[in-house]
């Protein structure tokens, strides 16, 4: 698991890698967040395309992360989801809280 | 309906536990020939089912995680997940989407996963002695054709 962290301008990206669950996410969840507390960011991108398995905890990761955006009005996106990853997002409704641009249309790019 | 294959597995319940549990079970799936989405929606609801037991069972202290899968001649995996945990007060509770007592950055959604991933659920609890979840899931038969 890793986090590489690419910051221009006022965009924070976080490129997630590894298998996200209970176990990982702390770890992802803390580079984040250092990083966002650090640049204040007005957009922060998740992006999942290196990560090759997700569960819930990546719910939790994706919803703690916009409950600290939303205090300062920044956006969130989330790119790069693998059709496994899209599915368990979709369950949680996920496209309310972040754009969600799915697998097909960001491999399109 | 006869069982086929079966395996078990016991181990302690940390964390690191969580991809190794998904593991072992999703490559003896394999052997009913899934998709790959069928083999997603397996890891995926098992490593929900073994999070529970560690996010849950035993709080701070140590205890086991017992798994048990077994392929029947229906094409039918059945994933038995068990700990002698603190149990569940309020299984109907317990499953209902968003509901968690750790809060943070649980999101809540375990059970859900589950029911949603897999053919059939079931769950028995009983307080200070444990929790069983069984998982199933019924892998369509695929056929080729030659030539």
């Amino acid at each position: 698991m890793a986090v590489e962290i690419n910051v221009t301008g006022e965009v924070v990206t976080a490129f997630l890698s590894g298998e996200l669950d209970h176990h990982s996410a702390r770890f992802m969840r803390e580079a984040i967040d250092g990083a966002v507390e650090l640049n204040m960011p007005t957009l922060l991108i998740l992006d999942f395309e290196g990560i090759s398995f997700m569960d819930s905890s990546g719910i939790g990761l994706v919803m703690g992360r916009y409950r600290n955006l939303s205090k300062t009005g920044a956006q969130m996106h989330i790119t790069g989801t693998s059709p496994q990853i899209y599915k368990v997002f979709k369950l949680a409704g996920i496209e309310r809280l972040a754009k969600l641009e799915d697998s097909m249309k960001y491999r399109g790019k | 309906m006869a069982v086929i294959n079966q395996f078990s597995l016991n181990i302690p319940a940390r964390s690191a536990n969580e991809s190794f549990a998904r593991a072992a079970v999703s490559a003896f799936a394999a052997q009913l020939d899934p998709t790959l989405e069928e083999i997603s929606d397996i890891k995926t609801a098992v490593s929900e089912a073994v999070t529970n037991c560690i996010v849950h069972a035993y709080g701070e202290g140590a205890g086991k995680i017992y798994i048990n899968a077994c392929i029947t001649d229906a094409g039918e995996i059945r994933i038995k997940i068990r700990d002698n945990g603190c149990g569940i007060e309020n299984i109907d509770r317990a499953m209902e989407p968003l509901y968690t007592t750790v809060g943070g950055e649980r999101a809540g959604l375990g059970f859900a996963v589950m029911q949603s991933f897999m053919d059939d659920i079931k769950v028995r609890s009983a307080v200070g002695k444990g929790t069983q979840v069984v998982l199933v899931k019924r892998i369509k038969p695929r056929y080729t054709v030659n030539g």
